[in-house]
């Protein structure tokens, strides 16, 4: 479980986390949603350790993730797989060298049983045929499968996912949503993923936090989004035409019940 | 770039290279970073240093044979000015400029790239040391591979020399070879691949510099590649001078 505290982060002088509280917990998909600019990113690199918060804590399974020592940070830091926007690939690597990279940086098994676990990590996310094709040779979806590969390759314990779905085509988005998802109940990982698609939310939210314009403004599960009482998050959530109609037909349906 | 903002530069330069500067996380791995950064730093440039030295030695014992024309200096003197020109400066000092250009852009547009497509930034939250993985291999391999540059410059160099001698024959090849075995000091070859040496620490560590703080897109690599090579030019020349007159004065 990871546990944010009243975390709060300025750039030069511009408030742009204000007194965030949120838990993360264990074996779910917990969502960040927000609009652009809305400081998500912000909150999950601040999570991560890419940023240094103004003031707060950062709690993984209790431990201050902001006050750890050298040697226990980076411990930790093996314990943290990320998937990234624009995947992050190393373009030098191919794509099963990309994969093995963290077990050669970190794992103590030998070559056999590193390659072995990297082509597991690839049969996990269906991805065998393109092990030896670079970055650049293979599509945007399969880009983000071999990411989650990589980020998944020395069995972490926290998942944190940076707009999955960003650039991909509805059916390839929902295949990476449901990929995340088995992962997160498969290997019991607390999962964290940042986005605005409220696909995703519906899809695989397990847990859904919303942010605007910096402050926490709503937490609950996927299944309360469309009924919550916050004026903020159901502008978020209705801009898109389909969920304004869901509403309607859903409050349709609850009147007839009722009359 | 204000004044301040150099000092600042130098602040960030010196811890950003006590990073660089320390134990890898895997040797193995630095190893193989090693030896991918010789090949394409080092012996992916043995071919501009090769053509480069070979018609600029030819140009300088031309220069001299023209210009150093008086009955009261022997002829195998151009072979002695045109070999001290060569071992003590050109092979050295007018080399890595040109290098700069070529591996300093190389590493600054590389690392670049990376930071600005997030591949830093996973290294970062693995828990690898990125500059030391990224920066420290490239360093440690231009300046080993660096003595082998130079020696085929002072080599390419004093051939282009000879070529020019054996086509105008003025002066004479015979007159050119005594030329450039006089009054020979050892010391002038060791004197330049150490300062090369010097200067490859400078182009590597300054193109890994600029690379690594790259913030924004495309067009802040291709200023960062730009810049690494304008500092690295001032730096070597700077240096040069200043080591030349600590080693030679």
């Amino acid at each position: 479980m990871i546990e944010v505290k009243h975390l709060n982060m300025e750039f030069e002088g511009d408030t742009v986390l204000n007194d965030i509280s949120a838990r993360f917990e264990k074996g779910l998909v917990n969502m960040i949603i927000g609009k652009s600019g809305s400081g998500k990113t912000v909150l999950l690199k601040c999570i991560v350790g890419l940023l240094t918060p103004t003031s707060g804590e950062i709690l993984y399974d209790g431990r201050n993730f902001l006050t750890l020592k050298t040697r226990e940070l980076r411990r930790l830091r093996r314990d943290i797989g990320m998937l990234f926007q624009g995947s992050a690939l190393f373009d030098s690597r191919t794509v099963l060298e990309n994969v093995m990279f963290p077990l050669d940086m970190f794992s103590r098994k030998n070559s056999r049983e590193r390659r072995k676990r990297a082509e597991f990590c690839l049969e996990r996310v269906g991805l065998t045929e393109a092990a030896d094709l670079y970055p650049s040779e293979i599509s945007g979806g399969m880009m983000k499968r071999a990411a989650i590969a990589r980020a998944i390759s020395l069995n972490p314990k926290y998942l944190f996912c940076d707009e999955p779905n960003s650039g991909l085509d509805p059916k390839t988005a929902q295949l990476i949503d449901e990929l995340i998802e088995d992962i997160t109940k498969d290997f019991m990982m607390t999962t964290i993923v940042v986005s605005h698609d409220m696909n995703s939310v519906i899809n695989i939210g397990d847990k859904v936090v919303f942010i605007n314009e910096g402050i926490k403004e709503w937490e609950g599960t996927k299944s309360e989004v469309m009924d919550a009482d916050n004026e903020k998050l159901n502008d978020f959530v209705f801009a898109s035409d389909l969920f304004k109609k869901i509403k309607e037909a859903e409050d349709i349906i609850s009147e007839d019940k009722k009359g | 770039m204000s004044f301040i903002g150099s000092i600042e530069s130098v602040g960030v330069y010196a811890s950003l290279m006590r990073r660089v500067l320390s134990i890898p996380d895997r040797m193995r791995e630095f190893m193989k970073e090693f030896i991918k950064g010789v090949y394409l730093l080092g012996v992916n440039s043995i071919w501009i240093v090769v053509i480069i030295s070979f018609f600029i030695g030819a140009v300088i014992v031309l220069q001299i044979a023209l210009n150093v024309d008086s009955p009261m200096l022997p002829r195998f003197t151009v072979g002695v000015v045109s070999r001290e020109i060569i071992l003590l400066e050109f092979s050295s000092t007018i080399m890595c400029l040109i290098l700069s250009g070529k591996v300093g852009s190389n590493i600054a547009s590389e690392i670049g790239t990376m930071r600005i497509t997030g591949q830093v930034d996973v290294l970062d939250i693995m828990g690898v040391n990125s500059a030391n993985y990224l920066i420290l291999p490239k360093v440690a391999s231009f300046v080993a591979f660096m003595p082998v540059l130079v020696i085929f410059s002072m080599f390419m160099g004093l051939y282009g020399g000879y070529v020019i001698c054996l086509v105008l024959g003025t002066p004479s090849v015979e007159t050119y070879i005594y030329g450039i075995q006089a009054f020979f000091r050892e010391s002038f070859v060791w004197y330049s691949i150490i300062k090369s040496m010097l200067f490859g620490f400078i182009i590597a560590s300054v193109a890994g510099y600029f690379g690594y703080t790259v913030k924004g897109g495309a067009l802040d690599v291709g200023k960062a590649s730009t810049d690494s090579v304008v500092i690295n030019s001032i730096l070597i020349l700077v240096t040069d001078l200043v080591f030349t007159q600590l080693a030679m004065g």
